[in-house]
């Protein structure tokens, strides 16, 4: 009897504290993800009742006859290397300086974070001004370029504004990283003779690896699924030179109505972002270095 | 590293460095700004420099056109919401999986951490279809639907990492003190859990209200708009009419920013505090 009540006391806060998460989870996340798997055989419109199985075909066109996909895809590798890169110097060079005790020192890490504070969708509509009108009245060779015009620009002008929103916040979590260093160390390694590179290459860079793990994780994240930034400051033009793989699935499903071809993408694209994560995360953690 | 060093005179150089690149990323805020409140005319002939004069009717015009109180309202519904039911069903769920891990619970979660690296692009096409036969397509609740699943994975795996680093003796103590499973939860382990909540609710703010692609997805009626829709249809609407698109956007960013610069102690903590567990 008092077992019984036990039991059914535990099923009851089962499911009332794991419940909700599990089902919406489930409706959200699961039931879609395995839908788009199935889709992704078919080439259905997202309208007709009738969905027709079609096996492999969506993937063998993907590879074989559809360029701009691929484009699309080398566009977006490209994107995501410089991104990556570029953020990460940037984000730590802001962050070494700002761990210094300088008097501006709050001021300026207010100033490099609140761009990320603002969505990529409204940054793009800024920045468009900015590149159409902004730049032009500056004057000079290097402002008055056709910014959105040309591919060569587009594809900087996308990665400008991607290091502006997105190195403050690589910055706060490395001057976390850069703070977790215990300052014994490093005077230590002076007292032996060290030279401030020396302590830069052979203490601070090892000890801030855990850091480096996070803001590539985010980093790459952020721009191999670039969007938002991508369709409102060149809407992947001019001539699809700078659509990102994410711009090129919506458009495949919700402008041209082709939701089968799209899912297949979708799917093709999730495995490559899985790939990536799971070889990044293994990377760096076997570079980390235990205080 | 030591905070309290004699401030050398190399600093003084470190800092007008840092200075002039603070003014290169504040540019695009002062573009945005002056040209604002130009005449259409100054903005074309002279966008570098001060408003010859100020005209503040662009603002007015740019707010009802943007619909900007009724895009507002929407956003704040929809983010309020979802946040604080993200908040109470993971910390629910975190508490229960670290506490109670059984085979079930441990599959769940490995499920969940495995599900972070799923895009929203990879799931949006069927999404949209799993919505309209919930019944809740165009609805605000569809959309916060849709935020609790997608937003469960992350958040319990960070409220996750942080149970397990509360002792139980609190929650035996008040087992003895005769507290039912939600007593101690609600009152004894929920309040601990503060400073983890905080850095969540910061994550998925930013998140939610600056989201573009499943609103857009989700939401189709004029009434039913957050900012970023709202700003994307108006700014297809009026592209290159800048008087008008430029204070639309400056109303688009001011709640954000002012949320920024009100909390921003608490934000770019938080954040730090996030990424040391993820």
């Amino acid at each position: 009897m008092d077992m019984d009540r036990k039991k059914s006391s535990n099923w009851l806060y089962q499911l009332t504290f794991v419940g909700p998460s599990a089902i919406f989870f489930f409706l959200i996340v699961a039931v879609p993800f395995f839908l788009g798997l199935y889709y992704s055989f078919t080439s259905w419109n997202g309208i007709s009742k009738h969905v027709t199985w079609v096996g492999l075909n969506n993937y063998i066109h993907i590879f074989t006859k559809d360029p701009d996909f691929l484009n699309s895809f080398w566009f977006t590798v490209k994107f995501t290397v410089l991104g990556v890169v570029l953020t990460n110097v940037l984000g730590f060079i802001l962050a070494y300086l700002l761990t210094k005790p300088l008097a501006t020192r709050n001021v300026m890490r207010t100033v490099f974070f609140m761009p990320h504070v603002i969505g990529g969708l409204l940054l793009g509509f800024i920045w468009q001004f900015i590149f159409v009108r902004g730049f032009q009245s500056i004057g000079g060779p290097f402002f008055s370029l056709p910014w959105l015009g040309t591919e060569a620009t587009s594809f900087w002008a996308i990665v400008i504004v991607f290091i502006w929103q997105n190195s403050g916040y690589l910055m706060v979590i490395y001057i976390s990283s850069l703070g977790a260093i215990p300052s014994s160390l490093i005077e230590a390694a002076k007292v032996d003779g060290a030279s401030r590179k020396q302590v830069l290459r052979h203490i601070i860079l090892p000890l801030v690896m855990p850091g480096v793990t996070v803001c590539l994780f985010l980093a790459i994240s952020w721009s191999f699924k670039l969007f938002d930034l991508n369709l409102s400051l060149t809407k992947g033009g001019p001539f699809k030179s700078t659509e990102s793989v994410a711009l090129n699935i919506y458009n495949e499903a919700f402008n041209i109505s082709r939701f089968g071809m799209g899912s297949a993408k979708a799917i093709i694209f999730f495995i490559i972002v899985a790939i990536i994560s799971i070889l990044q995360v293994r990377a760096t953690k076997s570079r980390e270095v235990e205080v | 590293m030591d905070t309290i060093k004699k401030y050398r005179s190399s600093y003084f150089l470190i800092e007008i460095i840092l200075i002039m690149l603070g003014l290169m990323f504040l540019v695009p805020f002062y573009f945005l700004l002056v040209n604002s409140v130009k005449e259409f005319g100054e903005i074309l002939t002279n966008s570098a420099g001060w408003p010859a004069a100020y005209k503040w009717s662009n603002y007015t015009e740019a707010w009802t056109k943007t619909t900007f109180p009724q895009a507002f309202g929407n956003s704040l519904i929809i983010t309020i919401l979802s946040n604080a039911l993200l908040v109470l069903m993971c910390s629910m769920a975190a508490y229960r999986m670290v506490r109670h891990a059984t085979l079930f619970n441990r599959l769940l979660y490995g499920a969940f951490v495995a599900a972070m690296v799923i895009p929203f692009q990879s799931l949006m096409i069927p999404l949209v279809k799993v919505v309209s036969t919930l019944g809740v397509m165009d609805t605000r609740t569809g959309l916060v639907l849709c935020y609790l699943g997608f937003g469960a994975p992350i958040t319990v795996f960070l409220l996750h990492g942080f149970v397990k680093t509360v002792p139980i003796d609190i929650e035996e103590a008040g087992r003895v003190d005769g507290s039912s499973t939600f007593g101690i939860f609600f009152r004894l382990v929920l309040p601990l859990m503060q400073p983890i909540i905080v850095t969540v609710i910061i994550l998925n703010t930013l998140w939610i209200w600056n989201d573009y692609l499943m609103p857009s997805l989700i939401l189709q009626s004029p009434e039913m708009r957050t900012i970023p829709i709202a700003t994307y249809a108006f700014f297809g609407q009026f592209t290159k009419q800048w008087d008008l698109a430029l204070p639309g956007l400056v109303l688009g960013i001011a709640p954000v920013v002012i949320f920024f610069l009100a909390m921003q102690k608490y934000i770019i903590e938080g954040i730090a505090q996030g990424s040391v567990k993820g």
